[in-house]
């Protein structure tokens, strides 16, 4: 069983929030420094434990490999996800996405339109269906893992 | 047929050809489109797509039924592009052109027609470095009939291991099935000297030509194999199209793959019999525009010259080579003296589907992943490589483009 605190420091939906991450993404001019900054995002992903690199938490359709779990506190009854990528860009993808989806009640994950949020970010061509990078299966795992929470 | 305005010249006019590539000059993300995977796919000449548009505004209706002028012409337009494919590979007829989706299906058909003739313990050879297209049909034949597959290894540098092949070549051998230039790392293989060990031990013997026809014309008849195959795709055509070449001696023997229309002499419910070489393997109406598309970016490449094709991609060569040896943090995979314009690579700490996006960003198209050949990549112990695979129609400075992107994404990732 993984330590609860690997999945509560986690600054990323708490400390860093989407909103930041949006203000962020507004001083960037062009290309080398938005993915700078997705690269620097991509850093902060706490780490992810070993033990948990199992077949069940394995997120498949990604060129990378991505390891997706999740831990709901009983007491706040928030959910916290990690996840990780050995591709840093997806890492940092997977960051802007645990900043808009982590350490929320699973119905205020629900409500988040991500597609949406990719859109502003000027970096849909990422989470469409047709890119082999994952992203979209990543976010429906996380959707459905909200699901089962909420239900 | 027009001359392509480049044709007049000794070496290539590359901007003069590029402008025959209309999809050459169009931006991606903001910058202009460096299109660097040839190796899936490659480009198509106006020539082509006037071909398939002058067929469908002139000339479409449905082949070899006679009976009216359209038909006719139809099909003696249909006809005409498989003897530039015959012409193309130096068969000794169109008797032994088949025309079929890809390479893909072409293998299929070969490995499909012997399903009643392999026995339990006959092997089938091929080799480390195929592309799945030439792997997975084989394994499905194996499972049916009980052959075992043989597999000839992959040296450090990328080439195929003669030691090896010769260790696993025997009498036992049914089969030798090997690609030409292989996807992943450019590799030119010495298929005729192969071939030939293999005819010599009696098996049966494809070469897959599907990475070597974009760098040239092909001699079947030379080589010496009793099966060919190659998408057009790759040779500047159209898709859903390609061709399986078939030693005449062989062929006409072959089971068929497909039933239907065309493919048969005689059809009754007593008994049907098949029609001859090779309408016996095209059942139903072919993709004859693509064909007819096809034949034309024969002819489109025949006017540029295949010697100043092979000459644009010698200077490609020796400008890939000249940035190499001074990239610190790049690693070329497959490093043969004799090579396709093909870099697979990787770089250190970088996955390579991070390459891609960025280089995508600066309006450069690579291929990343593991390239349809997961053995190839297990055997080099990588989960996958980027790709950059150059055509004749790259010039030298887009070459120059591909290094300095990789090295702005690598300042990227040192900051």
């Amino acid at each position: 069983m993984t330590d609860s605190t690997s999945f509560t420091d986690n600054p990323l939906g708490s400390d860093t929030r989407i909103e930041d991450i949006l203000e962020g993404f507004e001083l960037l001019d062009d290309w080398e420094e938005r993915y700078a900054y997705i690269i620097d995002l991509g850093r902060k992903l706490p780490p992810f434990p070993e033990e948990q690199r199992l077949e069940q938490n394995y997120v498949h359709g990604c060129q990378s490999q991505v390891w997706l779990i999740h831990q709901r506190d009983p007491d706040s009854g928030k959910l916290y996800l990690l996840i990780d990528s050995d591709a840093m860009i997806v890492r940092g993808l997977a960051a802007i996405i645990l900043a808009a989806l982590n350490a929320k009640q699973p119905q205020e994950l629900l409500a988040v339109d991500v597609d949406q949020l990719f859109k502003e970010l000027d970096l849909m061509r990422h989470i469409s269906p047709t890119r082999g990078n994952g992203l979209r299966s990543m976010v429906g795992k996380i959707q459905n893992i909200a699901q089962t929470e909420a239900a | 047929m027009n001359q392509p305005a480049s044709a007049i010249s000794q070496t290539l006019d590359l901007e003069a050809v590029r402008r025959d590539f209309p999809i050459l000059s169009q931006s991606v993300n903001g910058r202009p489109l460096v299109y660097l995977d040839n190796a899936a796919s490659t480009q198509k000449p106006q020539a082509v797509m006037d071909a398939i548009s002058d067929y469908f505004s002139t000339t479409h209706s449905n082949v070899h039924r006679g009976a009216h002028t359209l038909g006719d012409q139809a099909t003696a337009a249909f006809e005409g592009a498989r003897e530039k494919v015959r012409g193309f590979l130096n068969a000794d007829s169109t008797r032994e052109i088949v025309w079929l989706r890809g390479t893909t299906e072409a293998i299929n058909l070969v490995a499909n027609g012997l399903v009643d003739t392999l026995k339990s313990g006959d092997e089938i050879l091929l080799s480390h470095m195929e592309h799945h297209a030439n792997i997975v049909p084989w394994q499905m034949l194996a499972k049916r009939t009980g052959a075992v597959i043989k597999v000839i290894a992959v040296t450090e540098s990328g080439e195929l291991d003669q030691d090896s092949f010769r260790e696993l070549l025997s009498e036992r051998t049914k089969v030798f099935t090997i690609t030409q230039v292989s996807n992943v790392l450019g590799t030119i293989n010495p298929v005729k000297e192969m071939v030939a060990a293999a005819r010599k031990m009696g098996a049966i013997t494809l070469v897959d030509g599907a990475q070597a026809v974009p760098h040239g014309p092909v001699d079947v008849q030379d080589l010496d194999c009793d099966f060919f195959c190659f998408s057009g795709h790759k040779l500047y055509g159209p898709t859903g199209i390609g061709v399986l070449y078939g030693r005449y001696q062989v062929l006409k023997d072959w089971p068929v793959f497909m039933g239907g229309g065309e493919m048969i002499e005689r059809v009754s419910f007593e008994g049907t019999t098949w029609n001859e070489c090779p309408y016996r393997f095209e059942a139903g109406t072919p993709a004859i525009a693509e064909a007819i598309g096809l034949g034309a970016a024969i002819d489109y490449m025949a006017g540029l010259g295949w010697h100043q094709v092979a000459a644009a991609e010698r200077t490609l060569n020796e400008r890939i080579q000249s940035w190499l040896p001074d990239f610190n943090g790049l690693q070329v995979i497959g490093t043969a003296a004799n090579k396709a314009p093909v870099v697979s690579f990787v770089m250190d700490g970088l996955h390579p589907s991070d390459l891609g996006t960025l280089m995508d960003q600066q309006g450069i198209a690579i291929r990343t992943g593991h390239h349809c050949a997961m053995p190839l990549m297990a055997r080099f112990g990588l989960p996958g490589t980027a790709r950059a695979s150059f055509a004749f129609y790259n010039t030298p400075e887009e070459v120059d483009q591909f290094f300095t992107g990789l090295k702005k994404i690598q300042r990227l990732f040192a900051e």
